[in-house]
């Protein structure tokens, strides 16, 4: 699972000899996050996120569990338990504040995790299970969060619900009884509430779950690097403790700093404040807006407003905003390039940052209200989504010429600092 | 699944080409298998909408306050319905369309009662993906078409509450009703 020249765990104390001879839990977190576990040398700070999103799971695992002991999951208390949590239970506005703000961090630094693999080519291979058991975790990202902004029971929490599961009811013939199956009536209620929140506690668990499937599948080739290029030998690789655990400690403070002042000084500025009036069936309001981490995809749901041939709108909008991101399972086969960092990349450099360009874009319109010129902006923008995966990434695979590759890690380091210091070269370390 | 060689297989499978081991294999994980096919219809329908859910009752609505060319919001299973009394100029510009340009061609008079054409009960479940469509209360947004508008995604209806432009495939629903008296309706 490891390189040969991984460094092996040896207890010295008798208790640790017998815990490891009875139960090797020390030895796996030794060989998984320790110094038995080699990583290449030239990691950037990119290389932090990864850390940064399973810290963000456990702040929201602990101020989650933390607000369920005074939640009621039932339509006529649970707007007054959350409020109640905010102004009555000690410290019970900062649980709150953090688990709201927490899932928006936990965001940040997923979708800057998810760019850093794009943009370096680690979905390639050998690396393609790691990209598609962290899409998995995405996806149930995406339905804890949603879960979780119903269960205030506030007018974006049913809003909300009632959108999202209207997209089931797009599908033909079973979109119906499977959008009341998945509410447990006609709209919203009790029933939602109530399965949304056993569901909201479970999910969290799962995803804790999959993170260790995705780092067990990341262990066995090893983290990638900057270059793209495979360790080759133990010169090009450090032990993880003590350099990663410092470089990721230095990263968690700042994730922190960042954090805390948001938490601290403008703990509503991502919030709805539609979602501080109580959830009334009988008045939408005037501007339904998801969180902010859906508003890409949203813009491509609202972005088909016209039948086409026999297929309605309302269909192909499910339809491309469920494939805007089942399309990224594809990925390590649409783009055949062999070579995997960006660096080395001039072509697909360009097209990688108008693809970043396009998404912040159709974020911004799916926040906006559904007027012109957002809806076009969003169909354009949409279709450019699409083809960047579907035709530009596999054409700049064949007709691109990569820039020449160092032949190794240690040399693309030492070079570097060669040029840094505005002297040749050291020798090689060997 | 592990298969055994036996050295008088012949014996096993009592002359033919299934071997008995075999057999019994099919048949336990076949019969396991139908045991949690019936394990999971329980843990699946539980799921499905509630006795009290669905014993939600009709709903009566009382007509007589509605002037022409007001509506009001009420609910019918949990969900909003609008009553409106349309006016003689809203009845004739929806009778101005063509069905066969539409969407979802319908007349007023196939969403409406005989001789009672004034009267429009539609639910208020935007048909794209359910939201209210503003226009039942006083002074709001009634959209392109004078009939509703729903602000999630900008599904204009019009007077006879059919879907004429936006991303909503299909007219307001008309539930089912009937005239008690000459102002009273029960929906469901
Ligand atoms: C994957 C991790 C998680 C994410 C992304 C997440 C996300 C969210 C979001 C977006 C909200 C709505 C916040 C608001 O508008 O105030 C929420 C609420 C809530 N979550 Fe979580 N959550 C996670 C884990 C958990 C866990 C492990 C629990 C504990 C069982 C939990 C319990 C709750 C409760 C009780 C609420 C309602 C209180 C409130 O709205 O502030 N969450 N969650
Ligand atoms: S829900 Fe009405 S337009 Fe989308």
């Amino acid at each position: 699972m490891s390189f040969p020249w991984a460094e092996h765990y040896t207890p010295k104390h008798p208790l640790m000899q017998w815990v490891d001879e009875k139960l090797p839990l020390p030895r796996l977190v030794y060989n998984a996050i320790g110094a038995g576990y080699p990583v290449p040398r030239n990691l950037n700070y990119f290389w932090n996120f990864g850390v940064l999103a399973g810290v963000a799971l456990v702040i929201q695992i602990v101020t989650g569990v933390i607000m369920a002991m005074h939640y009621g999951a039932n339509d006529l208390v649970a707007f007054s338990t959350v409020e109640q949590t905010m102004r009555d239970v000690n410290a019970g506005w900062l649980m709150r504040y953090a688990h709201a703000n927490g899932a928006s961090f936990f965001f940040i630094v997923v979708y800057l995790h998810i760019f850093r693999g794009l943009y370096f080519g680690s979905y390639k291979a050998p690396r393609e299970m790691v990209w598609l058991l962290g899409l998995v975790i995405f996806l149930l990202m995406m339905a804890t969060a949603f879960m979780g902004y119903v269960l205030p029971w506030g007018q974006m929490s049913y809003w909300g619900a009632k959108v999202i599961t209207g997209l089931f009811g797009a599908i033909p013939v079973v979109g119906e009884p499977i959008q009341t199956w998945l509410l447990g009536g006609f709209a919203p209620g009790n029933a939602s509430l109530n399965r949304f929140f056993s569901l909201h506690f479970l999910l969290p668990f799962v995803i804790a779950g999959v993170i260790i499937l995705h780092i067990w599948a990341l262990h066995i080739p090893g983290s990638s690097n900057p270059t793209g290029v495979e360790v080759q030998g133990p010169q090009d690789t450090v032990p993880f403790h003590p350099y990663y655990t410092a470089k990721d400690g230095f990263g968690v403070g700042v994730f922190l700093i960042l954090f805390t002042a948001v938490l601290f000084f403008a703990p509503n500025y991502l919030g709805h404040p539609d979602n501080y009036i109580e959830a009334n069936p009988l008045s939408t309001p005037a501007h339904i807006v998801p969180e902010w981490y859906f508003w890409p995809f949203y813009a491509i749901l609202r972005a088909f407003t016209v039948d086409f041939f026999f297929v309605p709108a309302k269909l192909l909008g499910v339809l491309a905003m469920f494939a805007s991101i089942l399309l990224l399972f594809f990925l390590p086969w649409l783009d055949t390039s062999p070579v995997r960092s960006g660096h080395y990349r001039p072509m697909f450099r360009k097209f990688f940052w108008i693809l970043i360009i396009d998404v912040l874009v159709l974020g911004y319109c799916g926040g906006a209200p559904a007027e012109e010129p957002y809806v076009m902006i969003s169909q354009l923008f949409a279709g450019y989504y699409f083809a960047h995966f579907l035709i530009i990434l596999p054409l700049i695979a064949r007709f691109e010429k990569p820039l020449p590759l160092p032949g190794s890690i240690t040399e693309s380091v030492l070079a570097k600092y060669a040029k840094a210091d505005g002297e040749t070269a050291a020798v090689p370390a060997e | 699944m592990a298969s055994v060689e036996h050295s008088d297989g012949q014996s096993l499978s009592g002359g033919e080409g299934v071997r008995r081991r075999d057999f019994i294999n099919i048949a336990a994980v076949s019969f396991a298998g139908v045991g949690a096919v019936v394990v999971a219809l329980p843990l699946i329908d539980q799921m499905n909408p509630s006795a009290d859910v669905l014993a939600l009752a009709s709903t009566e609505v009382d007509l007589s306050a509605i002037q022409p060319g007001q509506a009001i919001k009420t609910t019918f299973r949990s969900q909003p319905l609008f009553v409106r009394q349309l006016t003689p100029a809203e009845i004739a510009e929806a009778d101005k369309v063509d069905p066969s340009t539409l969407r979802d061609p319908q007349t007023l008079e196939e969403r409406t009662v005989d001789g009672k054409k004034q009267w429009l009960i539609t639910m208020g479940v935007c048909t794209h993906l359910g939201c209210v469509p503003l226009g039942a209360g006083e002074g709001e947004n009634r959209g392109e078409f004078g009939g509703y508008f729903c602000p999630c995604h900008g599904s204009s209806y019009d007077t006879a509450a059919r879907i004429r432009k936006g991303p909503a495939p299909k007219n307001l629903e008309v539930p089912k009703f009937s005239f008690t008296s000459d102002t009273a309706i029960l929906v469901g």
